[in-house]
């Protein structure tokens, strides 16, 4: 057998034993599939930090983590230019086992046997899940949305946490995010936005999605006004959203619920 | 030991001395005395005033034949049941035959209506008796057990294979906490597939719950930190069966991983007179996501309180201050057999 290059792999797990238990099995499947650990991260935030800096090839993940969990970080890394393969490991977790069989997303069970890892290592496949399937999965196994969304910018993976978005906004071709620092594009669509935050975030227009707690009054626009209905105002920023005829009830419901 | 056997609700003759059948006894009698006002008042208006008169009458027959009754409850409960139950319809007439007599004999009442008032007081109390020994029946102790079967807690699959992965992995480098933690887990096995109709001791149940949070500190490290604040408590007190374990999986399941830093789990077990109390507290991340599994768990042990307690055990929930918290109210069990 040619010598091969070894692959750099990202142990990712809340646990330092299960961490642990993965280096040691590398380590005896060594002869026949060479690998060396290059890092270690306790949840997805952490794993996200190492890969900036860091050239991985495989990324193993646990699923539950506190923080970011392992569905949402395959999530982001689709967006990477490279994105590393992602095998996930998880103890117990019915509905996500059910949907990585029927994706043929590559999984291990916990406790991992070394040569499990050895198969899934050598036939590590080329085609990423996509990050709408993953969002999804991740969606129903959380029981919520995502914690951060990724915004890609000059060749950085940026994170936005969703707790800090106060509205996303349609334009022609992009979604972006306002913060109370900065605007962020975003390559998502509302739709998709609105069901997956339906909690947090309400819709104001056809074009526009407001975080509730940001929602600080209503002012009625002009009657000559033909792009809103009336107007949104908000904490932290001077802007005003539109909102549109149809919302206008149900909007101003909203601030006095 | 103790068991569910002995337990007040599977007697076909009420323990008069428990609160529940109290209770029920009174809200029994007083409906149906409620009736007999509105079957004898001439309108509605005048229910009220003839429910007042009435109750004058029944409230202290009833008091008096509830306290005689539970002074008597042991020599009852060595009776045959109908010869047990002819006693309770023999005593009822007799109280009632008493008080009614001396009313009249102060001229509160006809003469005329001592026969209707003690027929109504024996129908009342066969009607009770009746009640009774059917609920015995419907909460029979195989029915009962086979319902304790079905609810006895279950142990998390995810707690499970974690902590094999855990167990694994110390094997090679510290084959002594490995084997330890073997032995803690196999313990946790044996009292989750015990029959769960006997009762254990305090001290059990207290020592099975160390076990697992050092299992779920071995998965955890730091991030899990333990508080138990036991005060003055009998440890051989009899409760019911992995009360506690499940509380603690919840808490750290909810309140622990999912905290990047951790937190910690505080337990206070303390006597309050005639009752137990037991709090287990854990911090409340963000906002409290999955609260589907933990309802189950706690109405499966509400359950399983009102089984072996009846109406005289508690479970309580409160959030505040970033903190959930589990209240149980047990009564201190005297061991009857």
């Amino acid at each position: 057998m040619p010598t091969q290059t070894p692959l750099n792999v990202l142990l990712v797990d809340d646990e330092p034993l299960a961490r642990e238990r993965l280096r040691a099995l590398l380590g005896d499947i060594a002869g026949q599939c060479p690998a060396s650990v290059v890092g270690e991260a306790g949840n997805g935030m952490q794993a996200l930090d190492i890969l900036r800096e860091t050239a991985v090839d495989v990324v193993l993940s646990d699923i539950r983590m506190p923080g970011m969990d392992g569905i949402e970080l395959a999530s982001h890394l689709g967006r990477m230019a490279k994105p590393p393969a992602v095998i996930f490991t998880t103890a117990y977790d019915n509905y996500a086992v059910q949907a990585f069989d029927l994706n043929a997303i590559d999984y291990l069970m916990k406790p991992v046997r070394a040569q499990r890892l050895l198969a899934a290592l050598q036939k590590l496949s080329a085609q990423r899940p996509l990050a709408a399937l993953l969002n999804d999965i991740g969606q129903t196994v959380r029981g919520g949305g995502r914690t951060h969304l990724s915004c890609h910018e000059r060749g950085r993976l940026l994170l936005v946490p969703v707790a800090e978005v106060l509205y996303f906004k349609a334009d022609l071709k992009y979604v972006t995010a306002r913060t109370v620092e900065r605007e962020y594009l975003l390559d998502e669509s509302l739709t998709h936005l609105e069901s997956e935050f339906a909690s947090r975030f309400l819709r104001l227009h056809r074009a526009v999605l407001v975080a509730r707690p940001a929602l600080a009054g209503f002012e009625r626009a002009a009657d000559d006004d033909a792009e809103a209905y009336g107007w949104a105002l908000l904490r932290g920023v001077p802007e005003k959203l539109p909102v549109s005829r149809r919302q206008w009830a149900a909007a101003k419901a909203e601030l006095t619920a | 030991m103790a068991s569910i056997r002995h337990f007040p609700a599977t007697h076909p003759l009420p323990d008069w001395r428990n609160f529940g059948v109290m209770l029920r006894v009174l809200l029994g009698v007083n409906v149906l005395a409620a009736l007999a006002a509105l079957a004898q008042a001439p309108d509605l208006a005048g229910w009220s005033e003839r429910f007042v008169d009435l109750a004058s009458v029944v409230e202290p027959l009833l008091l008096v034949c509830l306290g005689l009754l539970s002074l008597l409850r042991d020599v009852l409960w060595r009776l045959r049941l109908r010869a047990g139950q002819t006693c309770v319809m023999a005593l009822a007439a007799a109280l009632a035959a008493l008080m009614l007599s001396y009313a009249s004999s102060l001229h509160l009442i006809d003469a005329s209506a001592i026969g209707r008032g003690l027929l109504l007081t024996l129908a009342t109390t066969a009607l009770l008796l009746l009640y009774f020994e059917l609920r015995s029946r419907a909460f029979s102790p195989a029915q009962a057990e086979a319902r304790l079967a079905a609810l006895n807690a279950r142990i998390r699959p995810h707690f499970l294979f974690n902590s094999l992965n855990a167990v694994l992995s110390l094997i090679r480098a510290r084959p002594q906490q490995a084997e330890a933690a073997l032995e803690s887990l196999s313990d946790l096995f044996r009292a989750a597939m015990r029959d769960p109709a006997e009762l254990v001791s305090l001290a059990d149940e207290v020592a099975l719950g160390r076990q697992y949070l050092e299992l779920e500190h071995l998965r955890l490290g730091e991030r899990l930190a333990v508080d138990w604040q036991i005060g003055e408590v009998s440890l051989d007190l009899p409760i019911p069966p992995l009360m506690l374990q499940p509380l603690l999986e919840n808490a750290v399941y909810h309140g622990i991983e999912p905290a990047p830093a951790g937190g910690t789990v505080s337990i206070a077990i303390v006597r309050r007179g005639d009752e137990l109390h037991i709090r287990i507290a854990n911090p409340v991340i963000g906002q409290a996501a999955h609260t589907a599994g933990n309802h189950m768990a706690l109405a499966n042990i509400r359950e399983r309180l009102a089984l072996y307690y009846d109406l005289e055990a508690r479970l309580e929930t409160e959030l505040a201050d970033n903190r959930y918290e589990v209240h149980i109210v047990l009564p201190c069990q005297r061991k009857r057999h």
